[in-house]
Parts: C-alpha cells; sequence; structure tokens
C-alpha cells in the first residue's frame, strides 16, 4: 500500500478546508485522457460533498506520451501565480484538445490575467522546476500513472468515479463523508 | 476516446522471482528495434534495470513502461539502463516502442517462449507471459534489488529509483541534478 511521502504543504495548490475529514490528492496530467475524465468526476464529488473535501493537486505530466502536458502544467502555475490556479485547472481539464502556446494564452486572456506575464513565465519555463519536482517526488510515493489519487495519503487504486472513490472514503471508519442528497447525476458512468 | 480493452486474464502473483544475491542469469533475447542480441555482458560495469511485464499494448503496462519511460533521463543520471522484457515478438515490440514512444529497449522473449523470464523465475505458465517484476543488477552482474507485483497491479517506479539510489550512493533531486548523500561529503 503506497503512502504519501511528502506531505500536502502550503505550496501545494489546494481547495477547501483544511479541516475537512478528506483531502483527495491528485497527480495529474492536463493532457491525459483518463484524467479529464476524472476531472468530471472529481467534480461530481466537490458537488456531493461540499466543504467536506479538499483537493489537492500536483503535476505528474508523462511529456513522452502528452507533448503539451507539461507546457499546460506551467501555465496553470502561472495563472496560479495570478491567483487563479484552479480556474486554469479546469479550463484546461475541459479543453485537453487544445494546449499548444497559442491555445494556452488564449485562456490566460479568458480568464484576464496578464498575457504577458504568462507568455514571459512560459518563454522561460519559470515554473518547470516546481513542476518536476512534483513528479519525482510523486514517483518516490509510488505515482504509478495518471491520474493517481491519494485518499487521505493513501494510494487508491480502484477505479476513479465518484461512487468509487466515496466507497474508497466510507472504507475508513474516521471519516463520515455521506453526500445529504446523494451524488449529483454525472452523465452514463 | 474509449479504449477497449479485455480484462486482465489472471491475477496475483504465481512465481515470486530469483532474490537479490543471486547472479543475474544471461539475457541472450533478440532487442527492438533492430533485432540485436542482448547480452548480459554487454552492460555490465553499471546499474541494469529489467522491467518484465505480461504484454504489450495492455493497458496497466502501459501506465507503468509510460512511467518508467518519462523517468528514463532520470534513471540515466544515476548511471542505469533500462530494459523492458515481455514474451511479444519484436514486431510487436517495434509497433508498441512506437505508439508510446518508448526510449527503453524491448527484449522479446517469443522463442523459445519464456525462456528469459524463466531464468529469472518470472514465467506464468498459467497464462504463458510474464509476471510483473522489476529487478535492479549491479554492475557486477549481482541481482541487488528484485520485486514482483500482482500481475493487475501497476508497481510503480518508487523501489527501483530507491534501489538505484542505495546502489550508486546518490540522491536525484529536482530532475537531473544528482548530487553526493551527505556521508560522502565527509
Amino acid at each position: 500500500m503506497s503512502r504519501l511521502q511528502r506531505p500536502v504543504e502550503a505550496r501545494d495548490w489546494a481547495r477547501g478546508p483544511a479541516s475537512a475529514p478528506v483531502t483527495l490528492l491528485e497527480y495529474g496530467d492536463f493532457e491525459c485522457p483518463a484524467c479529464g475524465r476524472a476531472f468530471h468526476e472529481l467534480k461530481r464529488l466537490e458537488r456531493g460533498l461540499h466543504d467536506r473535501i479538499r483537493f489537492v493537486f500536483r503535476h505528474f505530466p508523462l511529456s513522452q506520451m502528452h507533448p503539451h502536458a507539461t507546457l499546460a502544467a506551467e501555465a496553470a502555475e502561472a495563472a496560479g501565480a495570478q491567483g487563479k490556479f484552479w480556474e486554469m485547472h479546469d479550463t484546461l481539464f475541459v479543453n485537453q484538445g487544445a494546449l499548444a502556446l497559442d491555445a494556452l494564452l488564449s485562456y490566460a486572456r479568458q480568464l484576464r490575467l496578464d498575457v504577458q506575464r504568462v507568455s514571459l513565465d512560459l518563454d522561460q519555463h519559470l515554473f518547470l522546476p516546481k513542476v518536476r519536482r512534483d513528479f519525482l517526488d510523486g514517483v518516490r510515493s509510488g505515482v504509478n500513472g495518471t491520474p493517481t489519487l491519494f485518499i487521505n495519503g493513501t494510494r487508491w487504486d480502484g477505479p476513479y468515479t465518484a461512487e468509487a472513490l466515496l466507497r474508497g472514503m466510507r472504507g475508513d471508519a474516521s471519516m463520515i463523508v455521506e453526500p445529504m442528497t446523494g451524488l449529483p447525476w454525472g452523465g452514463d458512468a | 476516446m474509449v479504449t477497449i480493452a479485455p480484462p486482465p486474464p489472471a491475477s496475483g502473483i504465481l512465481s515470486f522471482g530469483l532474490s537479490p544475491g543471486t547472479r543475474a542469469p544471461e539475457l541472450d533475447a533478440p532487442a527492438a528495434p533492430d533485432g540485436h542480441r542482448a547480452r548480459l555482458a554487454d552492460y555490465l560495469g553499471s546499474p541494469l534495470v529489467l522491467i518484465f511485464y505480461p504484454g504489450d499494448f495492455t493497458p496497466v503496462c502501459t501506465g507503468e513502461l509510460g512511467l518508467f519511460n518519462e523517468l528514463l533521463p532520470d534513471l540515466q543520471a544515476l548511471g542505469a539502463t533500462v530494459l523492458g522484457i515481455s514474451c511479444d515478438s519484436l514486431w510487436t515490440h517495434c509497433a508498441y516502442a512506437g505508439e508510446l514512444k518508448l526510449r527503453i529497449d524491448l527484449l522479446s522473449d517469443f522463442h523459445p517462449k519464456g525462456a528469459l523470464s524463466q531464468r529469472y523465475q518470472v514465467y506464468r505458465d498459467d497464462i504463458g507471459t510474464s509476471e510483473r517484476a522489476l529487478f535492479v543488477v549491479d554492475g557486477d552482474g549481482a541481482i541487488f534489488w528484485s520485486e514482483v507485483s500482482p500481475i493487475e497491479l501497476n508497481p510503480g517506479a518508487d523501489g527501483v529509483l530507491d534501489a538505484l539510489e542505495r546502489l550508486s550512493g546518490r540522491e536525484l533531486s529536482r530532475g537531473s541534478v544528482v548530487r553526493a548523500r551527505a556521508e560522502d561529503e565527509l
């Protein structure tokens, strides 16, 4: 059973209260189709659990398979430096088919970021060391592909549907994570 | 695009592989892309990572080999060579390597089938494939570390990375930057 080797820190991108009973940490790749499917499932989980779950995202771009993944990760960091990491994160996952540089800059424009700044950050690969650090410490934590999810620090080897993840969370008796109205329906999953 | 693939033909572990401390057996199998016969002696002098996997194009392996492919520059920074091994033919290996843009040579254990996997005690008689097994061989040709995983589970690369760091006495940090461990500096 692989455990998360680097705990959640201030420099991580986290959404939701730190006091939430469940922290769901993803090592993800913006160009990975499985991560794109998981993105929609995690949204359902979030809508069902509200403030009882905290999401954390770390980068794990498989650049040999996904040629735009690393630059997309850098773009998310560049947006984060301007206070809009999660907005860019969501935009990238719903536009997985268009992640070349010009597309990334157009998303920055849509999000009303300082596009010149983003462009410079990408050109100078300012955030590449952070992306690489996430990747390597992911390897050390037993990340074995994308997406890899950790539920309260333990690697989840089951399916990535909201229902399966919820079952995984209930497996730990210390967690109280019943959605009040059930999970919202998320398509044909 | 939804990938449709049959479920794994088996689960768990049947053969547990040669133990650390054992001499690494000869490889003697053709390697993609050009079919040259890989010999253990060609790799001695620096660490060798052997990735036995059940089959080309199976979903879990694609994750596993994709991961090692991504990590290859870091493993090379620790002095290691990486080889993948399955019972697929050389031509299947070539197609698979092209699909994944693999920079790792793949050895074909196709004929006589499974002979190399059997030498390392990681052949599955029930389904006719290799187990999902990892070996780190030191520069002198002894098995330094090994791990056999349930066939349905991608083992990740943390065990290999840790073994190579212990073997080289170096620690990988922030990509390809390698620094000596503190005790070496004393």
